[in-house]
């Protein structure tokens, strides 16, 4: 049967289970907007691109679902690039549709014209060029089979306006045909062998859990391998809900603003098993001194991140699940009763330190407004972020218990993305909580999405953490510039009123005995709310690993003595 | 050291700025990169040669193997490979010069390929030491102009072509893998 190349999209879309698409129309897409209404698919206007493909990431991220943008050419396209670029250094599925001047146009230099395949091509996984109707079936098969298998990531699909409006004959393939994308599934069995060797022999071990633990859904193999072998394990930003934070085995968050007694096990550890993550420098630190006594076991789908920033042992390239369920018969029960011990005296040190160990000083800390939020909420809420100091302490005091709840902009470190991320996880999980902690200067990046919200009325709860600083550039030029800050200070809109001008219900909290009433106001209240809480001008966050320092040699928040806050 | 390696990617507009893309964003510094039709019209060869000081052959490989058009990335330098350049070389050569220059493309199995006036071009086939030597050798007669094709490189008959897992290469600095297994300390 012949269709439009319009229509073949969207029957594609449509048998790729997509429901619901971010994006803003224009002139080169309008084909595809017209053909759009005659299809079940619900489309969420943004109010700038950008919004659309992080909107498309949320729902990427918090279903497992490829999430979809779509976009007119020229600035349209353009305007989707942040967003691209942080799916694509998260590893997070999406697709962006955008419109192309007519294929005898291309090279031109025609109105809206941009060569989008060439912008993007570093910063996609994969993208295609459209010129032909007859072309669209195929490339809509592979550009969703490529961005969901292997190691996923952002695919673009530039179509050319007369590629939109001309017929072809619809056949839809049963299978992507591509000759060259074959993504690993096990790792040969005499690595997973000299691994196995490996654990056997260690002492200290610790696993290192990343982002590919959620990406290949091995939350039940990590847990199984770390009771049999006891082997603690510590998280990565975007690893975090890997493992139950409550687990005696979770060692919490690494890195930069990691947690001390996480750091010194990696360091002290005599092996380290990375499971789908990739060394990041916020991870490592020095990388010189990185965990020097440790031999590395490393399983990843990515063979080009094996020996990138640190040499390996046993690389095991495969996916994560396929390579853990093949390598748990091969290990047999560990104890490490004296390291879990050691790591347990380490962790009280720690707790002393801790924030919430300060005696009560009428002062609102972001920290303390995050562990309400956590409180309130029962741990359970999907939890968005921006980049910077609230995301940070996001980590440290929203417990995770489980994967998929904390979606945050790790490996770009986006600020704007929190707010337009919880609107599209919003819409792959209707019946969840879910907040958007923000800082004043991120949510300002993408606050037109407030319209967005409004006019979906996604029941999402904004909460943002207004200290009138771009935070993380203050407490860095406070640590390292002499506190000289340059360009960190905000003179910010009024939030409340801002809200109201979209009819968004608004609270401001600047005390911290009212934190529990507002949260109350926002969970009761149906839609979208905004909570700006007017926090501690300069909260640091502790303990903090300086960029390229040796990832023992933290900077600690020191401990300061009286009453002490309990309750957990 | 150098490495060389073959790429087989398919046919498509593009593939080759894929492929360049990856080498600048990554900063991977290649002294030749030769692209070319093939046995089959819907794939393309590249043979790729990579400075190993700056780079390691293997990170290009497993980069490489990651982009969607690439189909087979093989590590050729170890291996029993046919590795050919062209070469040709335009000198000043008056005609009493002709005969000397004659002599020594025979050496070099070398031939001569146009004849002006008072300038020669000389056209070589053969391994990069061996262009290199005649290149030296010519450099007296002055040399006008050279062109080089960079490599190409096909594995021999017989030697199975070892397609190793990018990413499981032999670690240089690990405690467990051992070298004498990699294909490369066997050669």
């Amino acid at each position: 049967m012949k269709k439009t190349g319009a229509e073949i999209m969207w029957e594609c879309l449509v048998r790729e289970g997509v429901d619901v698409v971010f994006g803003y129309p224009g002139g080169a897409i309008m084909p595809a907007y017209d053909a759009m209404l005659d299809y079940p698919i619900h489309h969420v206007l943004v109010r700038h691109e950008q919004g659309a493909s992080h909107m498309a990431d949320g729902y990427a991220r918090a279903t497992g679902k490829v999430g979809v943008a779509i976009a007119t050419s020229g600035p349209g396209a353009t305007n989707l690039v942040t967003g691209i670029v942080t799916a694509m250094m998260d590893s997070s599925p999406i697709v962006c549709i955008t419109g192309q001047v007519p294929a005898s146009l291309i090279g031109g230099d025609a109105f809206q014209e941009t060569d989008v395949t060439g912008i993007t091509l570093p910063i996609t996984k994969h993208n295609f060029l459209i010129t032909r109707a007859d072309e669209v079936a195929e490339v809509v098969r592979e550009a969703f089979y490529i961005a969901r298998s292997g190691r996923p990531g952002p695919v673009l699909i530039d179509i050319c306006k007369n590629a939109q409006i001309e017929m072809a004959e619809f056949v839809y393939p049963d299978q992507p045909n591509m000759l060259g994308y074959k993504p690993p599934q096990h790792a040969p069995m005499k690595d997973l062998q000299q691994a196995a060797q490996l654990i056997s022999e260690a002492e200290r071990p610790v696993i290192l859990a990343g982002h590919g633990v959620l990406k290949s859904g091995a939350m039940q193999a990590l847990r199984d391998f770390a009771v049999k072998t006891q082997t603690p394990v510590a998280m990565t930003l975007l690893g975090l809900g890997g493992l139950p934070a409550s687990h005696t085995l979770s060692l919490g968050m690494m890195g930069m603003h990691g947690e001390a007694y996480c750091n010194n096990a990696i360091q002290q550890a005599d092996l380290l098993l990375a499971f789908g993550m990739r060394f990041d420098d916020r991870v490592t630190g020095n990388l010189r001194t990185y965990a020097p006594r440790a031999r590395k076991i490393h399983v990843e789908i990515d063979p080009s991140e094996v020996h990138k920033n640190v040499r390996v042992d046993v690389p095991l390239v495969g996916d994560l699940r396929t390579v853990l369920d093949d390598l748990l018969p091969l290990v047999e029960p560990g104890d490490h009763e004296e390291w879990l011990e050691q790591i347990a005296d380490w962790k009280e040190e720690t707790v002393q330190r801790d924030i919430m160990a300060w005696p009560e000083d009428g002062l609102l800390y972001s920290s303390h407004v995050i562990r309400d939020i956590w409180q309130f909420t029962g741990g359970n809420s999907i939890v968005t972020t921006d980049v910077g100091q609230h995301q940070m302490w996001t980590a440290q005091y929203y417990h995770f218990e489980q994967p998929y709840q904390l979606i945050t902009s790790g490996g770009a470190g986006t600020m704007g993305f929190g707010m337009p991320a919880a609107i599209g996880a919003w819409f792959g999980n209707k019946d969840r909580d879910i907040w958007a902690i923000v800082g004043d200067g991120g949510f300002q990046m993408t606050q037109a999405e407030l319209a967005t919200a409004a006019q979906e009325q996604a029941n999402i709860k904004i909460a943002i953490l207004n200290n009138s600083y771009l935070g993380m550039v203050r407490q860095w030029q406070e640590f390292f510039f002499e506190k000289r800050y340059s360009a960190v200070y905000m003179h910010n809109p009024d939030f409340v009123k801002l809200a109201g001008a979209y009819d968004i219900p608004a609270r401001r909290v600047s005390k911290r005995e009212e934190v529990s009433d507002a949260m109350r106001f926002a969970t009761e209240t149906k839609g979208p709310v905004l909570l700006e809480f007017v926090v501690e001008m300069e909260e640091a966050v502790f303990p903090m690993v300086p960029s390229g320092a040796d990832l023992d040699d933290m900077i600690r928040r020191p401990i300061r003595r009286g009453k002490v806050e309990t309750g957990d | 050291m150098r490495q060389t390696l073959i790429a087989t990617v398919e046919n498509k507009p593009g593939v080759l700025n894929r492929v360049s893309s990856l080498f600048r964003r990554r900063n991977f510094n290649i002294d030749s990169l030769n692209v070319g039709r093939t046995e089959n019209p819907a794939v393309s060869r590249m043979t790729i040669v990579v400075d190993s000081r700056d780079t390691e052959a293997r990170l290009v490989e497993a980069n490489l193997y990651k982009l969607v058009n690439v189909i087979d990335v093989q590590d050729v330098t170890n291996q029993p490979a046919v590795m050919r350049e062209l070469a040709l070389i335009k000198l000043q050569a008056s005609p009493s010069m002709r005969g000397e220059i004659l002599s020594l493309t025979n050496i070099f199995d070398a031939t001569v390929v146009d004849v002006g006036s008072d300038t020669l071009i000389v056209q070589i086939v053969a391994g990069e030491d061996r262009v290199n030597s005649l290149v030296e050798l010519l450099r007296p007669f002055g040399v006008l102009e050279i062109v080089r094709t960079g490599h190409v490189a096909m594995m021999r008959g017989r030697a199975d072509g070892v397609r190793h897992t990018p990413g499981a290469g032999p670690a240089t600095n690990g405690h467990v893998v051992d070298d004498a297994k990699s294909p490369i300390s066997n050669l």
